[in-house]
């Protein structure tokens, strides 16, 4: 066991409002620059939709993540002898000095949008005129006017438009019967999909860096590039299946998310959690081992998100808290995990899932299920409900009504306005079982609480309903409490960041032990003579 | 005429070799972070597809080609001495100069026509890219007008190369030569002195270390177990990973 940790995250979708305050706290922050003018760190997608840059999880336009060649040895998808059975598939060492020319899959600044201001000073600079001065959009790489095309969140909120929302790649595995039904208008949904570095275990951008300049930071998993280090061969950039490496084509050198690491070693949480007005966003610190980091991300299809999941240990567990002692895991760090929002909602309760495990990444951003699009307007309202609607509603003539009762809440999940499928496309690899008893989850733990706030709904029934998903109780009431009243310690349980150790990674504090004030700063044996 | 020839070609190979160790050195220690060739792919990547590819695989060849005549003209001319094999010597690098030819001109035309590529490229670009046009031209004229090209230099050239690395300058056969091909000299020489203040200081540092390197990179700032060993409180070297 080589037991380290890592800094994961857990957005809960049922909450995210798509107001974007996380996207511009990152922008402000960190890639208000030029040459960085069209990067997003964080962006917040529109789902069904084709995301930014356009279509980036079809990995058959930018082949990026691993891809699995063939069976491991023993055949049983956990056993040992998996040598490489997992290639990169649009980079690696063949494929990436072989193109190191020219990279055929790197996406091309209109894959995500031509960056533009406005020429404001024309609206006051206008000589008087007869004409409203206005003030024409010029290219932020050019300088020259241009019609603009697309921009950042361009697709926002077009959920059933036949450009973004039915060119989805997730749509893939849908009949045209299933997407017909999904773009009906009158019940038509959608739902935010938040995305940064997922900061992965396995992740691709820094086994394609053929300079080394990206790496993974031993202590707390962040991914980083090294500037000093890049020369820019984008290889990165192709690799990355979630597209969160950027090149700035100004500096020639590739960006990404940093997780705000000045903040988290400070013990603050990152910009774009810390602006979240939905408080969509947990992160904590979780122990993994890393010996089966390979094993885990060569595992078969139908056992990947699981194993993926099971990579987590339990914090709690004497041996696993022993050997990450042993390992040089610090003290606080192991008390952080177990504290860990992200422990309790991805394996406690089981009710996160990576987003595309598929890509093999082993990516450690996990997302609660949205419920909402998925449940409302579940079946038809029968004639006295529609008498007891207001005026407004009635106008709404067709008879689908925004279904809150709880009766039938469980048999309908199948006939959800959004296709199991497209949600199992996005978060389990296909596995709509997996998501079923996620969303279930969360209408369990809803009806518990309408048991104990409104009270129409019986003990039993609502027992019954957190046993059939295999929640108790208790656990119900943690769940309540971590999505709903939760406060900024709660959602963020950053390790004491050992500033006290900090200063260890740019000086040897034993030098100056001792002398403040007497002695010698430089040492007595730099003194010469 | 003869103090130009000998300023040129044995002066000036001495001059270009000095400016391109030193300011080379230099400009690696000075900005380090800037030794890269600024690819402007992300803008522009189709015309440029049919520029890079054919160019850099032409040169490169180019490149290994009068480096082998060089190192071993012995060689060379025992694999020439059969007309049929010296054909295909000839022929085949006679394409790669047409394969850098052609993406050359490409890449030339797209960083003066494309907006956004005139937006990252230096005069300095432009100068290179020209540059690097007269000498292959040059070359190829050579290889049309004065053959056969990869013999001769064996027999000539490789001796008064070896002449100015052993300091011992032997210019007489090479200051015999056409016009055309002392240009060639001495533009090979020139893009050595404007080597350091260009993007070709990229060739210096391609990645040939991936080949050897695991996959995956992990940092650690320092050695956790070690840095709490009490034995290591006083010592000079602090227990770091890197």
């Amino acid at each position: 066991m080589d037991i380290r940790s890592q800094i994961s995250m857990v957005f809960h979708l049922d909450k995210c409002i798509g107001c974007h305050t996380c996207s511009v706290a990152c922008k402000n922050i960190w890639t208000d620059r030029k040459g960085a003018e069209y990067q997003w760190w964080n962006n917040v997608e529109t789902k069904p939709g084709t995301g930014y840059p356009t279509k980036w999880e079809d990995q058959d336009i930018y082949k990026g993540g691993w891809e699995k060649k063939g069976n491991d040895a023993n055949g049983s998808g956990n056993g040992q002898a998996t040598e490489h059975v997992i290639k990169l598939k649009g980079a690696g060492k063949a494929k990436g000095l072989g193109n190191i020319f020219h990279n055929p899959s790197l996406p091309v600044i209109d894959d995500y949008y031509e960056p533009f201001t406005y020429k404001y000073l024309d609206l006051i600079e206008a000589k008087a005129g007869d004409d409203q001065p206005t003030a024409r959009p010029v290219s932020l790489i050019t300088g020259k006017t241009i019609d603009i095309k697309s921009g950042p969140n361009w697709d926002d909120d077009l959920s059933g438009t036949p450009d973004y929302a039915r060119n989805d790649p997730n749509l893939e595995n849908l009949s045209p019967e299933e997407r017909e039904a999904m773009f009906q208008l009158e019940k038509m949904a959608f739902f935010y999909l938040p995305r940064i570095c997922n900061h992965c275990l396995n992740p691709a951008c820094v086994a394609s860096c053929p300079s080394g300049a990206l790496y993974k930071r031993g202590e707390d998993g962040i991914v980083l590039v090294n500037q000093e280090v890049c020369r820019g061969w984008r290889m990165c950039v192709t690799a990355c299946p979630y597209k969160k490496t950027y090149y700035n084509w100004h500096t020639g050198k590739s960006e990404k998310c940093i997780l705000c690491f000045p903040r988290i070693e400070a013990g603050l949480a990152p910009a774009c959690m810390h602006s979240c007005v939905g408080r969509i966003r947990y992160l904590g610190v979780i122990l993994y081992d890393a010996d089966k980091i390979e094993q885990v991300a060569s595992s078969d299809e139908k056992d990947l998100v699981q194993n993926h999941m099971d990579i987590m240990l339990d914090p709690n567990d004497p041996e696993v808290i022993a050997a990450a002692k042993a390992n040089g895991v610090a003290d606080s760090t192991i008390r952080s995990a177990q504290a860990s929002p992200i422990y309790r909602f991805v394996k406690e309760w089981g009710m996160a899932l990576p987003l595309h495990s598929e890509f093999r990444t082993l990516p450690m951003l996990f997302y609660v299920p949205p419920l909402l699009p998925v449940m409302a307007s579940l079946g038809k309202a029968n004639k006295s409900q529609l008498d007891k609607m207001g005026p407004v509603t009635k106008q709404w003539s067709d008879d689908w009504l925004y279904d809150t009762s709880t009766e039938e809440i469980f048999a309908t999940i199948d006939q959800a306005r959004f296709p199991l499928e497209y949600m199992a496309s996005l978060f389990s690899a296909g596995d709509t079982e997996m998501i079923k008893l996620r969303i279930k989850k969360l209408m369990a733990v809803r009806i518990y609480r309408r048991f104990k706030t409104v009270g129409d709904i019986s003990e039993q029934k609502a027992t019954e309903a957190l046993a059939d998903v295999g929640l108790t109780a208790k656990m119900a009431d943690d769940i309540y409490y971590l999505t709903s009243l939760a406060k900024f310690d709660d959602r963020f349980v950053i390790p004491a960041a050992h500033r006290e150790e900090a200063i260890e990674m740019m000086e040897f504090t034993g030098d100056n032990k001792g002398s403040a004030g007497f002695g010698f700063k430089g040492g007595t044996a730099q003194r010469g003579l | 005429m003869n103090s130009l020839n000998y300023f040129f070609l044995v002066m000036f190979p001495y001059i270009s070799i000095a400016v391109f160790l030193i300011g080379t050195i230099y400009r690696y220690n000075q900005s380090g972070y800037k030794v890269t060739s600024l690819s402007a792919q992300f803008l522009e990547g189709k015309q440029g597809f049919w520029g890079t590819v054919p160019f850099h695989w032409g040169i490169l060849m180019l490149f290994v080609g009068h480096m082998i005549a060089f190192l071993f003209p012995k060689a060379v001319l025992a694999w020439n001495a059969d007309p049929t094999r010296l054909i295909i010597h000839e022929g085949l690098g006679f394409m790669f100069a047409v394969a850098v030819l052609v993406g050359l001109g490409m890449l030339i035309l797209r960083r003066l026509t494309n907006a956004r590529l005139k937006v990252v490229t230096s005069r300095m670009d432009l100068f290179v890219e020209f540059v690097l046009l007269a000498q292959v031209i040059l070359g190829c004229w050579i290889a049309l007008g004065y053959r056969w090209g990869s013999s001769w230099f064996a027999s000539d050239l490789s001796p008064y190369l070896w002449s100015l690395i052993k300091l011992n300058p032997q210019a007489d056969a090479v200051i015999a030569m056409p016009l055309v091909i002392r240009a060639h000299i001495v533009c090979a020489f020139s893009i050595f002195l404007i080597f350091p203040f260009t993007r070709l200081v990229h060739l210096l540092v391609a990645p040939l270390h991936y080949i050897l390197r695991p996959y995956q990179v992990v940092i650690w700032y320092w050695d956790r177990k070690r840095i709490r060993r009490a034995s290591t409180a006083w010592s000079d070297a602090r227990p770091q990973n890197n």
